[in-house]
């Protein structure tokens, strides 16, 4: 199952640890985590459920870009690790 | 007379008190966290602050016990888009508002991409007003100093709660006079000159940087535009020109006096491609008779290579009318208890600040 990862940035509303859950694709995998952490769903998604422009979703180590990353497919044991963009750089 | 004043700054919500004849720091909330606006509530002491988090989107807050402590809520969101359509996402919670005595529970929140939002529950759940969002004439709206369209001012009139002008830049003045079933246009007489001749007149696409609503005389509003300064007396059947600012009539913030309406305050600047105070003095504009004349304030004030800009909600007078609270976009924070005769320096090195509130 794939295993999430939550940047530090995000905590107070976010797993501090890395959670393993169901899924096939990045949004399923997201899908499992957030009726745990309702919180979360505001800071990852935005009001459309596209990912915030300036939030990371790396794969293995892949930095995903693009409108279609919540629908990349993902393997048994893929780290998903949703991250603060530096493109976003808070003055 | 207020004894507790905030200033929401691009690194949190800084709190004061009086103390004896000044004002002492007495809380910093939300720490490092850009707050975009707060209102506290007068009818129930309820605090609401509004943060912009970037990464992560705008957030919403609410203190029941004065600051003591604060609970996140879901902020306004945009309705879901049909398939395959490029939907609207909160962008910036740029005003907060309360609604009236007879509305108990009711927040108003004045948003960018160009949304009015209501909450009638204290901010537990809120509501598009559909009707300004889906009128065609916002299709005309643009973006003044953001890539989209926002709503920045709310005046509820004291003598109708059902009456509401809103203020956007750039889209002009629009008013309901049925809680928001339906709006028409309301700033007729504005000029824009940063649009061809033609649509200089148009009143949808004014740049209104702010409007405000004298409280005892609600006939009577004025306008800080981005190329001019108004009045309407007429409960927003048209607007007229006021020629006789000295200094400058570029700037964001304009403050009415709440039990007089010929007493205004404006905060200029160079205009508009600068953005600075003209000749680096730091000024407040004031008047006493509805425009035809204006005094200088400057007492207290930087006279020396001021680089303090205003914004739009970082300027207030109390409900007095006495006393004035302005912070600027370098981080200082004066406060005037004699109508702008003369300025108390709060705080020379506060982060940006984007608004400030007596409450």
């Amino acid at each position: 199952m794939p295993v999430v990862h939550f940047t530090a940035h995000l905590d107070g509303v976010a797993p501090k640890d890395p959670v393993t859950v169901d899924g096939a694709t990045v949004a399923e995998a997201l899908n499992k985590v957030w009726p745990e952490y309702p919180k979360l769903k505001g800071y990852v998604p935005d009001d459309q459920d596209r990912v915030r422009k300036h939030v990371a979703i790396f794969i293995d180590g892949e930095l995903e870009r693009g409108p279609d990353v919540l629908n990349l497919n993902v393997k048994t044991h893929t780290d998903i690790h949703v991250l603060q963009a530096l493109s976003g750089g808070c003055a | 007379m207020a004894d507790r004043m905030f200033a929401s700054t691009r690194k949190g919500l800084i709190e004061y008190r009086k103390n004896g004849s000044g004002w002492a720091h007495a809380a910093n909330h939300f720490m490092g966290q850009p707050v975009t606006n707060m209102v506290a509530d007068a009818r129930d002491g309820t605090l609401y602050a509004a943060l912009d988090l970037g990464h992560f989107g705008v957030k919403l807050h609410r203190s029941d016990d004065a600051g003591e402590s604060w609970q996140e809520f879901d902020p306004p969101k945009y309705p879901k888009a049909a398939d395959g359509e490029d939907g609207p996402s909160l962008k910036m919670i740029w005003v907060l508002g309360t609604g009236a005595d007879d509305q108990p529970g009711r927040i108003w929140a004045g948003t960018l991409p160009g949304g009015l939002f209501r909450s009638d529950d204290r901010g537990e759940s809120w509501h598009l007003v559909d009707s300004l969002w889906d009128m065609p004439e916002r299709q005309k709206w643009f973006g003044g100093g953001a890539d989209e369209p926002g709503i920045h001012s709310i005046c509820i009139d004291p003598r109708d709660s059902n009456r509401i002008a809103i203020g956007v830049s750039c889209g002009g003045v629009w008013v309901s006079e049925d809680d928001g079933a339906t709006w028409r246009v309301g700033s007729q007489g504005m000029w824009a000159a940063y649009v061809p001749e033609e649509a200089k007149y148009d009143p949808g696409t004014q740049d209104c940087h702010l409007i405000v609503q004298c409280a005892a005389a609600p006939d009577v509003y004025w306008c800080q535009h981005h190329n001019a300064m108004f009045r309407c007396t007429d409960n927003l059947e048209s607007w007229h020109e006021i020629t006789t600012a000295p200094v400058s009539n570029f700037g964001f913030p304009v403050a009415v006096h709440p039990h007089d309406p010929d007493t205004a305050w404006f905060a200029p600047a160079q205009k508009d491609e600068f953005r600075y105070p003209v000749d680096g003095k730091v000024i407040v504009n004031r008047t006493r008779d509805g425009g035809k004349t204006f005094e200088s304030l400057r007492n207290g004030l930087p006279q020396d290579n001021a680089f303090d800009l205003v914004y739009r909600h970082a300027f207030k007078v109390d409900g007095t009318g006495e006393e004035l609270l302005m912070g600027s976009t370098t981080g200082s924070l004066w406060h005037s208890a004699n109508g702008g005769d003369s300025w108390d320096t709060v705080s020379t090195h506060l982060a940006p600040v984007y608004a400030v509130t007596f409450g």
